[in-house]
């Protein structure tokens, strides 16, 4: 039915966010967001509460007026534009399905106010249901629905209407564990059916990493990074970027050396010094923060390379203070000789290992060059 | 332990049972009774029930008070007349009640307890005053009449008391807070993001208002408009005060069976009626009421 976008499509912005503010008295809920989205993309804005990812949201779909800025959807300005009139549906977080009104007469409900005739709108009540699986429950009242299937009505309902841009503002978030992951599969397999470009407000970051194609970080109403769930992963912009998604072992230290391509760092913190691949320019001198994800150490009893104790680079040695066995991996909690906490997870490859790492044994933690990332805001 | 909790719930249920056994069922039955007698000059003023005859008990069953109704027809003109004037208030409540409630439902969360109060606020005076206070607005030299002549709009006072019209002045303006709490505790539970969300689909502020917050206060309407009809089509003082002498109120009716006439069977049969006829509405509201507790469920 729908081809897929073009190339040329996927390039430029479908909606445009430009300088977006709002305003609530004196507090900034969205301070100065620009942002480009592409046609048929998954975009999620990922952020804590108060980040302004739902007021940002809010605004899309029309609930509030912007202070300042304008959206764009694909060409079309849309300051002026009431919500009943925007191309836009939204998922609710609570679904907002109206209790009075059977699954089948939710749905329809965009549809009446278009004034389709009536055969047609069954026809498209009927096709929409059975894409989300709830073909055979169009009589029922939401009340006498699971959340997973109150979900797939929202979703439904939200869709029918075929909108330029859908809006989902935490859908998952009601769902327990085991659904959501399911969920997030199926979501992605009907917005590339649909060619729907969606737009997934979360603060749930496992969530964006799986939906999103692109993800857009939100912190006090301004966007700290924008990238593909790697990127953002593996080459966080800042420390609230890089602390924010995943858990990461910072230090901060300053700058001993500049190699053309690496950078050595002296972090007292740590107690041993630190090569990194240069990724960002700074001069000697200056104050850096490196970040390095848990699964990117390497934890073991000998010391690599015969390092000492304090001058050693990238290696430090450490007392396990505490091991979190999670199946699939364990944490490993390392006091390492400064003081300081560091986090470690290995996978568990082996159903029983040897002789494990147990408690309140002496280690040796190290990595990569090229895993810690160096920060500098 | 658990036979005192038990025990406790029985007493908790049975006052109340209690209350209405004595002060409800009992005299309903002494009313219901006095219907089927007929009057004689004694004390009390009706016949009794069971007569010891010829040795042994002989059940007197009267059904004149009740043929007698159907005869003369000022009781059934004032019986379709109350029904009209309650039908007609209840409507005049729900249209102006609506509005102030959704309002209120609709204002700051901190405003809210003072509206509410300001709507509770004429219950601190006495009902009779403030339907005497309409007299004094609304007779020949009244407020409204002697305003309305010193600013030229009319040379001949208005015909305004003893009308329909100050009946329906008279009940809409008691009877207007029992419309508007039933729909405020209704119209204030409902959720904003239904609005938002039929705004989102399509549909414009007037068209999501009557799809989704209408259908959903059908509950608080009926509720309301129970309390206003009930109450309305017995109502006594302000028909007698305020309306119009050619045609009464069936509570006027009974309360002079009563005490003019002194024609207690008549009176019990008019009473009986006026249960019988509010009995539909009241079952109606129930049956409502449940369905509502099991979609809540």
């Amino acid at each position: 039915m729908n081809a897929g976008p073009s190339a040329a499509d996927r390039d430029s912005a479908y909606v445009r966010i430009a300088n977006l503010t709002k305003r609530f008295g004196d507090f900034v809920a969205v301070d100065d967001v620009s942002l480009d989205i592409r046609r048929g993309e998954i975009f999620c804005l990922l952020g804590g509460s108060g980040s302004g990812k739902t007021t940002l949201l809010r605004m899309l779909a029309g609930f509030e007026l912007p202070s300042a800025g304008t959206i764009g959807i694909d060409g079309a300005d849309m300051s002026a534009i009431p919500p009943y009139e925007r191309p836009v549906n939204m998922m609710f977080q609570s679904y907002a399905l109206f209790p009075h009104m059977s699954v089948e007469k939710n749905v329809a409900f965009g549809l009446e106010q278009e004034g389709l005739g009536r055969e047609q709108i069954r026809r498209q009540v009927g096709e929409i249901l059975d894409i989300v699986k709830m073909g055979g429950f169009g009589a029922r009242k939401p009340h006498q629905l699971s959340g997973g299937q109150r979900q797939r009505v929202a979703l439904a309902r939200a869709l029918v209407k075929r909108p330029k841009l859908l809006l989902l503002d935490e859908p998952l978030a009601a769902l327990d564990k085991k659904l959501r992951e399911h969920t997030q599969f199926e979501l992605i397999n009907i917005q590339q059916r649909l060619g729907v470009t969606f737009i997934v407000v979360t603060h749930d970051q496992e969530e964006a990493m799986t939906l999103g194609t692109r993800l857009g970080v939100m912190n006090h109403g301004r966007i700290a990074q924008i990238g593909t769930p790697s990127d953002i992963y593996e080459s966080p912009a800042t420390r609230f970027v890089a602390d924010f998604i995943g858990s990461v072992n910072m230090f901060e230290g300053q700058v001993s050396d500049e190699g053309a391509d690496s950078l050595r760092i002296d972090c007292t913190e740590l107690g041993c010094t630190v090569r990194a691949e240069r990724t960002v320019s700074c001069t000697r001198g200056a104050t850096v923060w490196t970040a390095i994800r848990p699964e990117k150490i390497n934890i073991s009893r000998q010391s690599l390379a015969g390092a000492q104790p304090g001058a050693a680079e990238n290696a430090v040695r450490g007392t396990v203070r505490e091991i979190a066995y999670m199946g699939d991996m364990s944490i490993y909690l390392v006091q390492i000789d400064s003081g300081r906490m560091m986090r470690v997870t290995l996978p568990n490859v082996m159903r029983a290992a040897e002789r494990p790492i147990a408690r309140e044994e002496s280690v040796w933690l190290s990595w990569h060059g090229s895993s810690p990332v160096v920060l500098t805001e | 332990m658990r036979l005192t909790t038990a025990s406790g719930r029985r007493l908790v249920a049975g006052i109340p049972i209690l209350w209405l056994l004595v002060l409800f069922l009992i005299p309903f039955i002494i009313v219901f009774r006095i219907s089927f007698s007929e009057v004689r000059l004694a004390i009390p003023p009706y016949t009794p029930l069971l007569l010891w005859r010829h040795g042994s008990w002989e059940l007197q069953l009267h059904w004149s008070a009740y043929t007698f109704l159907f005869t003369d027809p000022l009781y059934v003109s004032s019986y379709v007349y109350s029904l009209k004037v309650a039908a007609v208030s209840t409507l005049c409540c729900l249209g102006l009640g609506y509005p102030m409630a959704y309002a209120i439902a609709r204002s700051d969360a901190a405003m809210r307890p003072v509206l509410l109060m300001l709507i509770v606020l004429p219950f601190w005076t006495s009902f009779l005053l403030r339907v005497y206070a309409w007299i004094g607005l609304l007779k020949n030299n009244g407020v409204i009449n002697n305003l309305l002549m010193y600013l030229g709009v009319i040379h001949h006072p208005l015909a305004l008391l003893q009308t329909d019209f100050a009946v329906y002045i008279g009940i809409v303006y008691s009877y207007l807070p029992f419309m508007i709490l039933p729909l405020y505790a209704n119209l204030e539970k409902h959720d904003g993001t239904l609005l938002e969300a039929a705004a989102d689909l399509g549909a414009r502020p007037l068209r999501a208002f009557l799809r989704v917050t209408l259908p959903q206060s059908f509950a608080g309407i009926v509720a309301g408009s129970l309390l206003v009809f009930i109450p309305a089509v017995g109502e006594y003082v302000i028909p007698t005060l305020l309306g119009r002498t050619d045609q009464i109120m069936i509570g006027r009716v009974l309360s002079d069976e009563f005490f003019e006439n002194r024609d207690w069977p008549v009176a019990s049969a008019v009473a009986i009626l006026i249960l019988l006829l509010l009995v539909v509405p009241i079952m109606l509201f129930q049956r409502l009421e449940r369905r509502e507790l099991e979609a809540a469920k």
